[in-house]
């Protein structure tokens, strides 16, 4: 925005943004950038650890979660898009605050001390504090008329050492009904989308994701807005139904608001193009 | 004696000793569970585990070790959380089953669901050499690894189609740092 200063963010991408959803990500710094919200990228980051050094081996987890907290910057806060990424690096602070021995290892690890006034948020925090109404005056704006479906998976569900701090249920609803979305009534919004489960055991994550995709539809949604690159692919790659609602990250709808003209380059990446619908719309 | 949802149970198996290790690990105390099974009403997995979560949590504060580790549940669970936060009792029923598998895997128990466990390894193996996940690799590995080359050949083609696979990694400069956390 012209006449204020963008707020600086290290950004933490993560496996999937940075290679399977590389729309996802594009599009985040895009709309961020609108938005006033300037991402910097943790230079050299690695994996957060993910699902499976967390499920087997936990010292692990924390070790490489713990390398890109060192990696984060003094003085600015560490952004993640990947609701997953946002809990394994938050799970490894929160070991960080409150056991000396992890602290203890940090330093023999990465040769500093923990920071701990260091702040980790996922994109919606700085995304419910920015103001999007005036980003869209300033930068003009598309109205977006589609009914959608809000999927936030299983991402509003901290375990619970980390249940204090705001959460951000209803963001989607909000955020986009500024932009001329209509939110459905349905009841997979925080279904879980089987996540790593869609590998080894496809026959478990099929019918979950056809009842999701299949909720969405009864419920009148033209399309499914999710928050995260994992249930984004899941959705997607284990869809059996013959017409399946077309599925938009976050961040592409609100890009698309502003006007972006990078959308065809996103969206023909999709399993489950969305374009013929937009076209109806008049929308590209 | 019979486990909700499970088979009868023989008490001379009771190993406290499991239990208190369990409880220590997890951080949680699993002896408060009232056996409510809103765990596993919300479950999204729980039609396709041995034991629902409500009954690990019963094997757990019976320190029934064998039945304990050898369930499919604590490898079905994703660890989505549903079950800790419908919890009436604040139990943080997915940090059991995180404690639960890690002692599987350290106790060499079997393990019911090779196929999850070895897609595990597969992507800590691509974490050891890249530093970051290389999903084709980790695929193509897996399917290796279990013999199945050919089911969702067409989801693989598919992904490959719509640029979702890179052909090369994404690499961490300074591996070295990764590698030497894989090395203790």
């Amino acid at each position: 925005m012209p006449d204020k200063e963008p707020l600086d963010f290290s950004y933490f991408p993560g496996c999937s943004l940075a290679t399977t959803a590389k729309e996802n990500n594009q599009s985040l710094i895009e709309c961020c950038r609108k938005l006033g919200i300037n991402l910097i990228e943790l230079p050299d980051w690695n994996c957060c650890g993910s699902s499976s050094a967390h499920g087997i081996n936990q010292r692990l987890a924390f070790d490489l979660a713990s390398r890109n907290l060192a990696l984060a910057p003094p003085g600015r806060p560490l952004v993640a898009a990947c609701p997953s990424c946002t809990l394994k690096l938050k799970h490894a602070q929160h070991r960080l605050h409150h056991d000396a021995s992890a602290r203890d290892r940090y330093r023999q690890l990465w040769g500093r001390p923990f920071d701990p006034d260091l702040r980790i948020r996922h994109f919606f925090g700085p995304l419910a504090e920015a103001d999007l109404g005036r980003a869209l005056s300033v930068n003009g704006h598309v109205r977006i008329d589609l009914a959608f479906a809000p999927y936030y998976g299983c991402m509003l569900n901290r375990p619970y050492e980390l249940r204090a701090g705001t959460n951000y249920y209803g963001i989607l609803e909000k955020t986009l009904a500024g932009i001329g979305l209509r939110p459905v009534h349905w009841g997979y919004g925080s279904q879980c989308c089987g996540t790593f489960l869609t590998v080894a055991r496809p026959d478990i994550v099929t019918p979950k994701v056809n009842a999701i995709m299949q909720g969405a539809a009864e419920s009148g949604a033209e399309c499914i807005v999710t928050a995260c690159a994992m249930c984004h692919m899941n959705l997607e790659v284990r869809c059996t139904l013959k017409q399946p609602v077309p599925i938009f990250h976050f961040s592409e709808i609100l890009s698309l608001a502003f006007g972006t003209p990078n959308h065809n380059e996103w969206f023909s990446r999709h399993l489950i193009d969305p374009r013929p619908l937009l076209k109806s719309k008049g929308l590209c | 004696m019979t486990i909700p949802g499970g088979s009868t149970i023989r008490l001379g198996n009771i190993d406290l000793k499991f239990s208190r290790e369990i409880k220590r690990i997890a951080g949680t105390d699993f002896h408060t569970c009232l056996q409510c099974r809103s765990c596993s009403s919300g479950c999204p997995f729980s039609d396709y585990m041995d034991y629902m979560p409500n009954g690990v949590m019963r094997l757990v504060q019976l320190g029934l070790k064998t039945e304990a580790l050898g369930c499919n549940t604590i490898w079905i669970c994703v660890g989505c959380h549903t079950c800790s936060i419908q919890c009436p009792m604040a139990i943080d029923i997915a940090a059991v089953m995180d404690s639960l598998r890690e002692t599987a895997l350290a106790e060499h128990a079997d393990v019911p669901e090779p196929d999850i466990l070895n897609f595990h390894r597969e992507v800590l193996n691509s974490i050891e050499r890249y530093g970051r996940t290389h999903k084709l690799e980790i695929m193509l590995r897996y399917k290796l690894k279990t013999f199945d080359l050919l089911s969702d050949l067409n989801v693989g083609v598919r992904m490959l189609a719509k640029r979702k696979l890179d052909l090369t990694p994404s690499r961490v400069e300074g591996i070295g740092d990764v590698k030497r956390l894989f090395q203790e």
